[in-house]
């Protein structure tokens, strides 16, 4: 359904009165959704994941620059198509109650994201009641402002005015921060049936062990490039994660070794050979020379020399 | 000694109470967690022990004396968004410098840089700006740390890293540390006991 | 893919436009003293001209010149604005300060005069207080002033009540700043760009008010120049077709209120931290 080939988004600041910088944030982003598939973004906190949904919904910055290719339903995502199918065939589930309006009813704004999307209005009040009743909303829930929901209940808001449309790409971003675990579970849970019933889900969050749940390959993200895309069966035993970053992210969690590391993985546009040769320690002479392509290993990829 | 005497709290007289009757102690060198869904009452609790919600009932003692309503208040509160619990119009530079001491050593055990300081907290990441907030918690006269929800919103690599340092840093000095956190894992691997008073359903 | 090629001139373009806005006001301030007093020498030879290579504005039916007099006329429009636009924005900070800061009582008395003021026909009121106040410049720059701080009053008032339940300002208090330090360090910073910008974009406002004083005859007297005076007296001869007596000051009018407005934008979007370094 979708398919990322060396994305890149680069950001010009002005540093100083007149003087500007190009920073690039995200370089070598690859990726690739089946219809039906949950497919996680797994890295650090911060620039990278966010800007790819934002890139995909053609919501960037204006002083952000994008290259590389999408395609969408195999045919190439331009800018002009990407307006149009933003809300109808691509939608975005928010990731907090701050999307949306204090001042509406949460009715309301589940209606207009379905008359946005394109539903009729003679159709719309039933899909809305559709919508609310599969996340187990109560009818009077329409009726209440935003922020008379509990955290979970909000959540639930928000994955209903994503799906409240025929959208066939959802785009979760961080949808389980804060939430405590029963509630995340749900919301997972949500996105799982999503998947199921045919449409690709994009999952980004920087917690692995709430993507393993549902989804069923990742994608791990770190210092702007894509490093390994794995399935998740692959996270069950330690062996077979192959890029050592992935390895040290599963290591570091509290349930395994608890480690981490101080060094943050950072690209800089003089940057040659691999970016992680200062924390790897299968690191040589190969390593300093070239980055390494992204390449096929197992039932999955992976950005490194020796793998 | 950190503790709190029947305290309880509401949010308007014509709220039920969140918490009620709670007593709890944490003493200088321990590490206290606090386990429990959201939205149940656990950073209204933290906002009451560090000073920045008076207390609906009850009292919060700190060494057998109640919090000062003024100066440097020895216990401090770090948030789960850290780019809420900075200004936004100022320099990091700025932010850190709010602290009574800002300390070169202090700074480079957390992997505060240099080149931040010139930056805006939007330009920085998650796991920096809540190192700057921490920094920014230690002066000498904290005692207590009181951690909501610290590392939710950061990566396994950065939460493993940024938990080391502080226990390193409370280990050193003494400090008690309230860990706040819904991942009982974290809490099982930090904490010599945990505070089960929010998890009960019963309680709504 | 996406490329915005405009967007990379952003912070040029912001900072040439208020450029232009300031020169443009300096060649009316300019202009004003080199035309002197022409705009006052009649010229009986050369009445009712249109607008012509010699006279860009036309002459009016005592033969004097339109454009240095409309020049002249947006000078004394100009000031008369920025003095009573400055006042109003004065009186809009210190009210707004003291309503969110002082308490409950001054709160409610503070947000009710808001109310009374932005609720009462607003000519009406100018017309009432300069009058009261004996016509004049300064009639005209006290009524204005009297009038316009209540939306910036609120502004400022809420802007500060928010910043007072941040986070960020309980954890001052919490690492020992006192209120005074506060409200130097973390209040001032935020309220100061607002109240630049909502200066800025008082002036329209105020200059089109006073204008609007001055054709209905309750301001300035018509010896003097004033857009306003110009307006007023254009009137008796739209009809015999001397159009450009009324368009040409007119025009110059909104067209300076809208260039204080443009300024007003461009200071805005350069002083938000967030856009400012795009």
């Amino acid at each position: 359904m979708l398919d990322i080939q060396d994305l890149s988004i680069r950001f010009t600041r002005y540093t100083f009165g007149l003087k500007k910088k190009e920073t690039c944030v995200v370089q070598g982003l690859d990726l690739s959704i089946a219809p039906g598939q949950v497919m996680a973004v797994i890295g650090q906190s911060g620039a990278g994941k966010s800007l790819l949904a934002h890139a995909l919904l053609g919501i960037l910055p204006r002083n952000a620059r994008v290259e590389g290719r999408i395609l969408f339903k195999g045919k190439p995502l331009t800018p002009e198509r990407l307006s149009a199918l933003r809300g109808r065939e691509i939608a975005l589930i928010p990731q907090s109650i701050t999307a949306l309006n204090p001042l509406l009813r949460v009715g309301v704004q589940v209606a207009r994201a379905a008359r946005l999307s394109g539903i009729s209005k003679k159709d719309t009040p039933t899909t809305v009641n559709r919508a609310f009743s599969r996340y187990l909303l109560q009818k009077e829930v329409a009726t209440w402002f935003p922020f008379q929901l509990s955290g979970g209940m909000a959540r639930r808001v928000l994955t209903a005015t994503a799906t409240v449309g025929m959208a066939d790409l959802i785009l979760a971003d961080e949808p389980t921060s804060g939430l405590d675990p029963t509630t995340a579970r749900e919301a997972l849970g949500h996105l799982r049936e999503l998947a199921d019933t045919g449409k690709a889900v994009l999952l980004i969050t920087h917690d692995i062990e709430t993507a393993l749940q549902v989804a069923d390959m990742v994608t791990v993200f770190c210092a702007g490039t894509t490093v390994e895309v794995a399935g998740a069966e692959d996270f069950k035993g330690f062996g077979q994660l192959r890029h050592p970053y992935t390895r040290a992210l599963w290591n570091a969690l509290p349930a395994n070794s608890f480690v981490g590391t101080m060094k943050p993985v950072e690209r800089t546009s003089n940057t040659i050979g691999c970016p992680f040769q200062s924390i790897c320690n299968k690191q040589d002479a190969t390593c300093g020379l070239s980055s390494p392509p992204l390449k096929h290993s197992g039932n999955g990829r992976v950005r490194c020399h020796h793998a | 000694m950190l503790e709190s005497r029947s305290l309880a709290y509401r949010y308007g007289r014509q709220r039920s109470w969140l918490f009620d009757d709670l007593d709890l102690q944490i003493t200088p060198g321990e590490i206290v967690g606090m386990s429990g869904p959201s939205g149940r009452g656990k950073s209204t609790l933290a906002k009451v022990l560090a000073g920045y919600l008076p207390a609906g009932r009850g009292s919060v003692m700190i060494g057998g004396r109640p919090l000062p309503v003024s100066g440097p208040c020895p216990v401090q509160l770090l948030f789960q968004h850290p780019e809420l619990a900075v200004n936004p119009r100022w320099k990091v530079g700025k932010i850190l410098q709010e602290a009574k001491e800002p300390t070169a050593p202090l700074h480079q055990d957390l992997g505060i840089e240099s080149a931040w300081l010139d930056r805006y907290p939007h330009e920085l990441s998650g796991g920096e700006l809540q190192r700057v907030c921490l920094a920014r918690a230690l002066s000498s006269d904290t005692r207590y740390l009181l951690c909501d929800e610290m590392t939710s919103m950061l990566d396994a690599l950065t939460q493993a890293h940024i938990w080391r340092i502080t226990l390193d840093i409370a280990r050193r000095r003494g400090l008690g540390l309230l860990v706040i956190s819904h991942d009982t894992n974290l809490i099982a691997r930090l904490c010599s006991r945990n505070i089960s008073y929010f998890e009960d359903t019963t309680m709504h | 893919m996406t490329i915005n090629p405009l967007a990379l001139d952003r912070r040029t373009r912001t900072m040439m436009v208020i450029l232009g806005c300031l020169i443009l006001f300096s060649a009316i301030f300019l202009g004003a003293w080199l035309y002197g007093e022409q705009g006052q020498v009649t010229n009986l030879a050369l009445r009712k001209l249109p607008p012509g290579w010699n006279q860009p504005f036309g002459t009016d039916w005592l033969g004097r010149d339109m454009f240095a007099r409309t020049i002249k006329g947006l000078r004394i429009s100009l000031e008369i604005g920025l003095a009573a636009a400055t006042c109003s924005a004065i009186i809009a900070l210190l009210l707004g300060l003291a309503a969110a800061t002082m308490g409950r009582i001054v709160d409610v008395s503070v947000t009710w005069l808001c109310d009374v003021g932005m609720a009462t026909p607003h000519l009406v009121l100018l017309i009432l207080i300069s009058f009261a106040c004996g016509g004049g410049a300064k009639g005209v720059i006290i009524a204005v002033a009297a009038s316009h701080w209540p939306a910036l009053t609120r502004v400022i008032r809420a802007e500060v009540m928010q910043l007072r339940t941040s986070d960020y300002i309980k954890l001052s208090h919490r690492l020992g700043k006192s209120p005074a330090w506060i409200a130097r360090h973390h209040f001032l910073p935020h309220v100061v760009p607002q109240f630049l910008v909502g200066l800025l974009l008082l002036f329209p406002h105020a200059i089109l008010h006073a204008a609007g004083l001055t054709f209905l005859g309750f301001g300035m007297s018509p010896h003097t120049p004033e857009i306003g005076t110009l307006l007023a007296e254009s009137m008796r001869y739209l009809t015999t077709g001397m159009w450009w007596l009324a368009v040409a000051p007119g025009l110059a009018l909104v067209l300076s209120a809208m260039t204080f407005d443009v300024l007003g934008n461009n200071v805005r979007a350069l002083l938000d931290p967030k856009t400012l370094r795009e």
